[in-house]
C-alpha cells in the first residue's frame, strides 16, 4: 500500500461520483419528457418511432401496465435472442463458421443478457459469431440497460406524484433513454477508444508472424463500441474471453480509467436524476453519500487485501511486495482493486483482473458487495431501486423511532411497502444460498468444480451471487458451461432480475397512490450525516446476517487458513 | 412525560382507572397464562413466536432421542428449556400488559347494574313498573331518583339531578345533568344522588357506555394496528431469510465437511431471528391502550392510539383549552376628568350583584388593587337584561351601572360620537386587542371603561412551542370574531385559527386537512361536533358530552379535559418509538450472537475459525448455550420497557432519532457482546457446558 495507491482510488472514485452529477441531471430532465439539446437531431426520429409503433406518450401507465409492458419487452427480447444464439450458423455474418449454440448455453446466455447480466459461460471469441455479437448481445447492452433506467424511472415518479395512477409509459422511457443517452453517450466514448487504440473491425481475425516465426490469429470484432456500452449500460460482457484485462479490450491506463468511470457514473446520475424528478436534491445526495462511501470502503478493503505481500510466498523470502496474481501487470494493485469494487459494486461484472486469484478477503470483498444487492452504486437503474428499498426498509426498522408512522420522501411507509419490499430482497438469499447449497452436495453440480475446500465453496458462492446480482462476474476455476450450471445461473439471473424488479414497481404503483405529504420537524430527516449513516449500518448488516455464515465458510476461513499454513511453513 | 409533569391549569389529576403497579395478583395470573398460551393456536398470529415453539418441540424430541439412546442429553435438554423459557417470556410479556386492563374490566363489570329499574309504563299517569335493566329497550322511559342507579345509557327528557360518576371517571364529586342541551346524556351505572330525572333509554343491554368500556379496556377486539400489522410482515420476512440462512448451512456444511448438529442449527435459527420484538410486539400495543387508561383516555381501538402518534394537525378549541373561557376584568380606564379610584369605585359597587364570573372578576380586581366594599344597606340589583344591556346596583337615589358601551353612552345621554376622545380611544384598543369594553357610569355620568379579557392559560404557549417541535401544527378554533381570535391567537402561540366558526366549518377545515394527506386531532363534547369527531383521525369526546358526540369520537376523556389531547399524541408517539426501539435493538444483536455461534458451529472441523470467538467465550458448547440463554433473558429484561415505553421528548426528530440510534442501536450491537460473555462465564463456572 502507498500514497499514489490510495490516490489512485480517491481519484478514480471522485471522477466518478463528479461525472454522474451533470450526467444525473441530464437524465433526469430526458426521463421527464423535457427538451434537451439533441431534440432536433433525435426528436423526429422519436416521434416516428412512436406513430410507427402506436405508443401515446402522454397516456401513461399503471405499475401493472409497466410491468407488463416490461416483462412482455424482456420475453420478447429473450426470445429472439435465444433463436439467434442457436441458429448463428445458418445467419449472416459468421465468418468464422461457428456453429449454434446447444439449448442450455442459448437459454443462459439469452437470459443473462437479457436481464442485463452478461455472465458468460463461453469463451466468445471462439463461440459466437459478429452477428450474434453485434445483432444480439450488443443491442441487449443497450436495450437491457435502458429498460434499468426505464424501472428507475418510473419508481421516481411514484415518489414525485400525488394521489397518481400513472407511473409515466415504459415504451417511452425506453426509446428516450436509448435515443438521448446510452446512444449518445456510447458514440462518444467508443470514438474515444478507437482513437486510444482498441480495434473496431467487422473482420474476423488478422493473421500475425510472431518473432519466433510461428503464425498468430488474432481474434478481432468491433470492440471499441462493444467497449463503450459494455461498461456504461453495467453489462460487462467481454468480447474476448479474459474481458477487459485483454490488451484490445483495455489497451492502457487511459481506457482503464475510462472504463472505470463510465461503469458507475450512469448509476449515480440514476441517483441524481431521482432527485431531481423528486424535488429532493439534498436526499438523493444522501443517497450518492451511501454508496460512494461503501464503494470507497469496498475499493479500500480490496487494495489493503491485495497490496501486501502474497503470505505463502513472503514466508519463502520470494520478491512478493505485492500479490500480483491474477492482476495485468499494465494496472496493478490499485487500478485493480478499485476496478474490482466498481465492477462488483455495480453489477457491471467486467474485470480487468481475475478475482478468483485475489487474496482470500479481496476475493471475500468482492463477492460481498454483489451480495449487497448490487446497490453500490448498482446497474443503471437497478442499483437505484435497490437502493431505495432498503432505504424504505431503514426508514422503517429506524424511522418508527421518531414516533410517527415512517415516511420517505413525503410517502408514509405501510404494511403493503414492507411487505414488497421483503418480498423483493428475499430473492437474494434464496437464490443465492439456495443454489449454493444444493451445488455444494450435489454431484452433477461438483463435476464442474476444479477447487476443493472453501475455495471450491467460494467459486460456487461467486457464481450464483453474481447471477441473482446481475452482475456477470465470475470466479474462475468453475467449469459452467454445462446443462446444470447454465440451467440454474440462468434461473437465478432471472429470479434476481424479475423477481425483484415486479414487486418494486407494485411498490412504486402503491406509493404514487398515496397522497404527498410534506415535511415537519417531527418527520424523520433523511437528508443528513445520520440517516446515511443508519442506511449504512442496515445494508451492511442485512447483508451481513443473511451471508455471514457462507462467507465464514469460504473467503474468511480460507483467509484464517492461509495466515495458519503460512505460520507453520 | 414533559407535558404530564407541566402544570395544567385548575386542572385536578383524579383517581385513574388503572392501579399503577405490576400488583402480585397479576402477575401470578400472567403466569398461568403463559403456559395455557403455549397453545400453538394462540401463537399462529405471531410467527416470530410460533416459530420458536417449532423448535422448542423439535429440540426437545431430539432430547428425548438422546435419553432414549443414552448418548449425552444435558447439552441438549438445557437448550431446549430455554427454547421454551423464550416462548414463555414472550407469553408472560403480553399475559402482564392484558393483566392490568383486565383487572380494570372486573371493576367496573362489579358496577353493572343488578337492581331493577322504575320503567314507566304510562307517560300520563307516570305507574312505575319494575323491570330487570337488562330487559330494558330502546326508546323506553325510567324513572331515577335519588339514591337510585342508571340502569343504562339514556338521554334525560325531564328533570335536572347531580349524578355521581365516579363509576364511570374515578371524580367522586357529582356533576349536574339536565334535560335539553349538552349535559343530557347520563350514563348506566352512574348514581343519581339528589333530585330526579326521567330518562329516555338510548341503548340496549349489552351494548352500552360501559359494556363498550369493557370490551375496551379488556382487549376483546384487539386488531392489530397499521404499523404493527407492517412490523408483523417485517419481522416475517426476516424469519424466512434466516430459515434460509440455516438450512442451506447445511448444504455449506456438509461441501466444508462439518457435521452440524440440529440441534445447534436450531439454536442459530432461533438467536438469529427476531424473538425480541417478536415477543413484546403484542406486549407494546396493548400497555399503549393502558398508558391512556392511566390519564383517563378510553381508546374504542389501538389504531386509534396509534394514529394518535402520526397526527399532524391538532384542532383546540379556544374556550376551556387555550381560554379559560371566562372573561375577566384586568383594569379599568377612568373617563376623562374621573379620579381613578372613583372610577374604581363606582365599576365595583356597579358589580357587587354580578354573580357571573366577569362580574366575580372585577370584585377579584377592586380587591387586587385594596379596594373592599359592601353593598350599602338596601340596595337594590338591577339584572342584566337583552334590552338594557347593562346592569348594577342602586341604593338611596344612587345608581351605577355597567354595560354594553353604546347602552351605557345612550343612558348617559351621549350619543356615541359625542364621548369622549380619550375614552373612545381606549374602548379601540380594548377591543383592537381581542378584549371585551364595558362601560361604567355613576348617577348616569360616564366614569371610565372596563377591560375583560379572554385570559390564556398559563403555560399553554410553552406547550404550543413543544407541540411545534413535534411536527404538529396548533389550530384554534373559536366562534369569537376574527379579531378578537386573531390576538389570542398570537398571544397563545398557535400556528392557525379559524374564527367565527361553525360545526360545518370545523368540519370542512378538518376535510380540507386531511385532503393534504395529514392525519387531525380534535376534542369535543357537544351534538354539533359528532360529525366534525366522527371525521378526525383521532376524535377524543368528553365524557360529560352529548351522547352523540361520545358514540361519534374514537376515543373518551373521562375526565373531560380538553388538554388531555396533547397527552394522546404522546401516548400514541411513544407507543411507536418502543415499537422501533425494540425492533431496532433485536435486529443490532445478531451481530454479537454470530460471533458467538459461527466460531462454535464450525471450530471442530475448521479451527481457524477458531479467530473468530473475538469474545474469547470458553468452548463451543457453552457459546451456543450462553446466546439461547442471553436471548431468552433479554425479553424478559426488557418488558419493564415494553410495558412502560421509551420516553418521548419534545426535541425534534432529528435529535430523537439521534438519542434512540444510540441507545438502542448502538447499544444492541454492543449489549450482547457483554451479555453473552457474562453469561458464558456463568455457564463455564457452574460446568453447564
Amino acid at each position: 500500500m502507498n500514497g499514489s495507491g490510495w490516490a489512485e482510488i480517491a481519484l478514480t472514485i471522485g471522477l466518478t461520483v463528479a461525472l454522474g452529477w451533470p450526467l444525473g441531471l441530464y437524465l433526469g430532465r430526458v426521463w421527464a419528457g423535457e427538451r434537451t439539446w439533441l431534440d432536433t437531431v433525435l426528436g423526429p426520429v422519436e416521434r416516428g418511432l412512436y406513430a410507427a409503433c402506436g405508443v401515446k406518450p402522454e397516456k401513461g401507465q399503471t405499475w401493472l401496465a409497466y410491468a407488463m409492458s416490461f416483462l412482455a419487452f424482456s420475453i420478447a427480447s429473450f426470445v429472439v435472442l435465444y433463436l439467434i444464439l442457436r441458429f448463428q450458423d445458418r445467419l449472416p455474418l459468421n465468418p468464422q463458421g461457428f456453429p449454434g449454440l446447444s439449448p442450455d448455453l442459448a437459454f443462459n446466455t439469452a437470459v443473462s443478457f437479457v436481464s442485463n447480466t452478461n455472465w458468460q459461460s463461453y469463451v466468445p471469441e471462439t463461440t459466437v459469431s459478429t452477428f450474434s455479437q453485434m445483432a444480439g448481445l450488443t443491442s441487449h447492452n443497450f436495450l437491457s440497460a435502458a429498460a434499468g433506467m426505464a424501472l428507475a424511472a418510473a419508481v421516481a415518479r411514484a415518489f414525485a406524484g400525488n394521489r397518481s395512477e400513472s407511473l409515466g409509459d415504459f415504451w417511452v422511457d425506453l426509446t428516450r433513454i436509448s435515443l438521448y443517452v446510452l446512444a449518445p453517450i456510447s458514440l462518444v466514448v467508443a470514438t474515444a477508444y478507437m482513437a486510444l487504440g482498441e480495434p473496431q473491425s467487422l473482420l474476423a481475425h488478422v493473421t500475425a508472424r510472431t518473432v519466433e516465426g510461428a503464425r498468430q490469429t488474432i481474434a478481432l470484432y468491433p470492440t471499441a463500441s462493444q467497449e463503450a456500452i459494455k461498461q456504461l449500460g453495467t453489462n460487462g460482457g467481454g468480447i474476448f474471453n479474459a474481458n477487459s484485462a485483454h490488451p484490445f479490450e483495455n489497451p492502457n491506463a487511459i481506457t482503464n480509467l475510462i472504463e472505470i468511470v463510465s461503469m458507475n457514473a450512469l448509476s449515480f446520475g440514476c441517483v441524481v436524476a431521482f432527485g431531481r424528478i423528486v424535488l429532493a436534491r439534498k436526499e438523493a445526495r444522501a443517497l450518492v453519500a451511501v454508496m460512494t462511501i461503501l464503494l470507497a470502503a469496498g475499493a479500500s478493503a480490496i487494495y489493503a487485501a491485495e497490496a501486501q505481500p502474497a503470505p505463502a510466498l513472503a514466508a519463502v523470502h520470494a520478491d512478493a511486495s505485492v500479490n500480483m496474481e491474477g492482476k495485468e501487470v499494465r494496472f496493478g494493485a490499485p487500478s485493480t482493486a478499485v476496478w474490482a469494487a466498481a465492477t462488483t459494486g455495480a453489477s457491471d461484472g467486467g474485470v480487468n483482473g481475475m478475482h478468483d486469484s485475489f487474496m482470500p478477503l479481496g476475493g471475500g470483498v468482492a463477492m460481498f458487495l454483489i451480495q449487497l444487492g448490487e446497490i453500490i452504486p448498482g446497474g443503471v437503474g437497478s442499483g437505484l431501486y435497490g437502493m431505495v428499498v432498503m432505504a424504505l426498509i431503514a426508514v422503517f426498522v429506524a424511522g418508527l423511532m421518531v414516533g410517527r408512522t415512517p415516511e420517505y420522501l413525503g410517502k408514509k411507509v405501510e404494511a403493503r411497502e414492507i411487505k414488497l419490499a421483503m418480498l423483493a430482497v428475499l430473492i437474494l438469499p434464496l437464490s443465492i444460498l439456495g443454489f449454493t447449497a444444493a451445488a455444494l452436495v450435489l454431484p452433477v453440480a461438483l463435476g464442474g468444480l476444479l477447487n476443493h475446500g472453501p475455495h471450491g465453496l467460494s467459486e460456487i458462492l461467486y457464481a450464483y451471487s453474481s447471477a441473482t446480482g446481475n452482475n456477470g462476474s465470475a470466479f474462475a476455476g468453475l467449469t459452467a458451461n454445462t446443462p446444470w450450471y447454465n440451467t440454474t445461473l440462468g434461473i437465478a439471473m432471472l429470479l434476481g432480475r424479475f423477481a425483484y424488479a415486479i414487486p418494486v414497481l407494485a411498490i412504486a404503483g402503491s406509493l404514487a397512490a398515496k397522497p404527498k405529504l410534506g415535511a415537519t420537524t417531527g418527520t424523520f430527516p433523511t437528508d443528513g450525516p445520520l440517516f446515511v449513516g443508519l442506511l449504512i449500518g442496515v445494508i451492511l448488516i442485512m447483508g451481513g446476517l443473511q451471508f455471514f455464515p457462507a462467507l465464514a465458510l469460504g473467503p474468511i476461513v480460507e483467509h484464517f487458513q492461509v495466515l495458519h499454513a503460512v505460520a507453520a511453513l | 412525560m414533559t407535558f404530564a409533569s407541566a402544570p395544567t391549569g385548575d386542572h385536578r389529576r383524579k383517581a385513574s382507572m388503572l392501579s399503577d403497579s405490576f400488583s402480585g395478583a397479576i402477575l401470578g395470573r400472567a403466569v398461568g397464562e403463559a403456559f395455557v398460551k403455549l397453545d400453538p393456536r394462540k401463537l399462529t398470529g405471531n410467527p416470530v413466536i410460533f416459530a420458536t415453539e417449532i423448535v422448542a418441540i423439535l429440540a426437545t424430541a431430539s432430547t428425548a432421542l438422546a435419553v432414549r439412546d443414552h448418548a449425552g442429553w444435558g447439552f441438549a435438554l438445557q437448550i431446549a428449556l430455554w427454547l421454551w423459557a423464550t416462548v414463555l417470556f414472550a407469553n408472560f410479556a403480553e399475559s402482564v400488559a392484558e393483566g392490568r386492563g383486565k383487572a380494570a374490566a372486573d371493576s367496573l363489570r362489579a358496577t353493572r347494574v343488578t337492581t331493577k329499574a322504575k320503567l314507566i309504563v304510562d307517560p300520563k299517569t307516570g305507574t312505575i313498573l319494575p323491570t330487570p335493566a337488562h330487559k330494558l329497550g330502546v326508546g323506553e322511559i325510567v324513572l331515577v331518583e335519588a339514591g337510585d342507579v342508571v340502569p343504562a345509557d339514556g338521554e334525560i327528557i325531564e328533570g335536572v339531578a347531580s349524578v355521581n360518576e365516579a363509576a364511570i371517571t374515578g371524580e367522586s364529586a357529582p356533576v349536574i345533568r339536565e334535560s335539553g342541551g349538552d349535559r343530557s346524556a347520563v350514563t348506566g351505572g352512574t348514581t343519581v344522588v339528589s333530585d330526579w330525572i326521567k330518562v329516555r333509554i338510548t341503548s340496549e343491554a349489552g351494548n352500552t357506555f360501559l359494556d363498550r368500556m369493557i370490551a375496551m379496556v379488556e382487549g376483546a377486539d384487539r386488531r392489530k394496528t397499521p404499523n404493527e400489522v407492517a412490523l408483523a410482515v417485517l419481522l416475517a420476512g426476516l424469519t424466512l431469510i434466516f430459515l434460509i440462512a440455516v438450512v442451506t448451512l447445511l448444504g455449506l456444511g456438509a461441501f466444508s465437511g462439518v457435521t452440524l448438529d440440529p440441534m445447534v442449527l436450531g439454536a442459530l435459527f432461533i438467536c438469529l431471528i427476531p424473538t425480541t420484538i417478536g415477543g413484546l410486539l403484542s406486549a407494546v400495543g396493548i400497555a399503549g391502550m393502558d398508558r391512556l387508561l392511566k390519564v383517563n383516555v378510553l381508546a374504542t381501538s389501538g389504531r386509534a392510539v396509534e394514529a394518535a402518534g402520526d397526527v399532524d394537525t391538532l384542532l383546540l378549541d379556544k374556550t376551556g383549552t387555550i381560554t379559560f373561557g371566562n372573561r375577566m376584568a384586568t383594569e379599568v380606564i377612568p373617563a376623562p376628568g374621573v379620579r381613578p379610584e372613583a372610577a374604581l369605585r363606582a365599576t365595583l359597587l356597579a358589580s357587587l350583584g354580578d354573580e357571573t364570573p366577569e362580574g366575580r372578576s372585577i370584585v377579584e380586581l377592586a380587591r387586587n388593587q385594596g379596594l373592599v366594599l359592601e353593598a350599602p344597606a338596601g340596595a337594590t340589583v338591577i339584572p342584566f337584561s337583552a334590552t338594557t344591556r347593562q346592569s348594577g346596583l342602586e341604593a338611596g337615589g344612587e345608581t351605577w351601572r355597567k354595560g354594553a358601551v353604546d347602552a351605557v353612552l345612550k343612558s348617559s345621554g351621549l350619543a356615541p360620537q359625542e364621548a369622549p376622545a380619550e375614552f373612545s380611544a381606549a374602548v379601540d384598543r380594548i377591543a383592537r386587542s381581542g378584549g371585551t369594553p364595558l362601560a361604567v357610569s355613576e348617577n348616569g355620568v360616564l366614569v371610565g371603561v372596563i377591560h375583560l379579557k379572554d385570559v390564556v392559560k398559563p403555560n399553554v404557549k410553552e406547550r404550543f412551542a413543544d407541540l411545534r417541535r413535534m411536527g404538529l401544527r396548533t389550530v384554534m378554533i373559536t366562534g369569537d370574531n376574527p379579531v378578537t381570535a386573531a390576538a389570542i391567537a398570537s398571544e397563545a402561540g398557535v400556528d392557525d385559527f379559524l374564527a367565527e366558526a361553525t360545526p360545518e366549518d370545523k368540519l370542512r377545515l378538518i376535510r380540507e386537512e386531511q385532503g393534504k394527506g395529514r392525519l387531525v386531532a380534535m376534542c369535543g363534547d357537544g351534538a354539533n361536533d359528532a360529525p366534525a369527531l366522527a371525521q378526525a383521525d383521532v376524535g377524543v369526546a368528553m365524557q360529560t358530552g352529548a351522547q352523540a358526540a361520545r358514540e361519534a369520537g374514537n376515543m373518551v376523556d373521562l375526565d373531560s379535559d380538553p388538554t388531555k389531547v396533547i397527552e394522546i399524541v404522546e401516548v400514541g408517539k411513544q407507543m411507536l418509538i418502543t415499537r422501533g426501539a425494540l425492533t431496532t435493538f433485536s435486529i443490532a444483536n445478531d451481530v454479537a450472537k454470530y460471533f458467538a455461534i459461527i466460531p462454535a458451529l464450525f471450530v471442530v472441523t475448521l479451527p481457524a475459525l477458531g479467530a473468530l470467538n473475538v469474545m474469547g467465550l470458553s468452548s463451543p458448547k457453552s457459546a451456543i448455550l450462553s446466546a439461547v440463554i442471553f436471548n431468552a433473558l433479554v425479553i424478559i429484561a426488557l418488558i419493564p420497557l415494553a410495558l412502560r415505553g421509551v420516553k418521548y421528548r419534545a426535541i425534534g426528530a432529528g435529535r430523537l432519532l439521534q438519542r434512540n440510534l444510540l441507545v438502542y442501536g448502538l447499544g444492541g450491537l454492543v449489549a450482547p457482546f457483554a451479555g453473552i460473555k457474562l453469561i458464558d462465564l456463568g455457564v463455564s463456572a457452574l460446568g453447564l457446558a
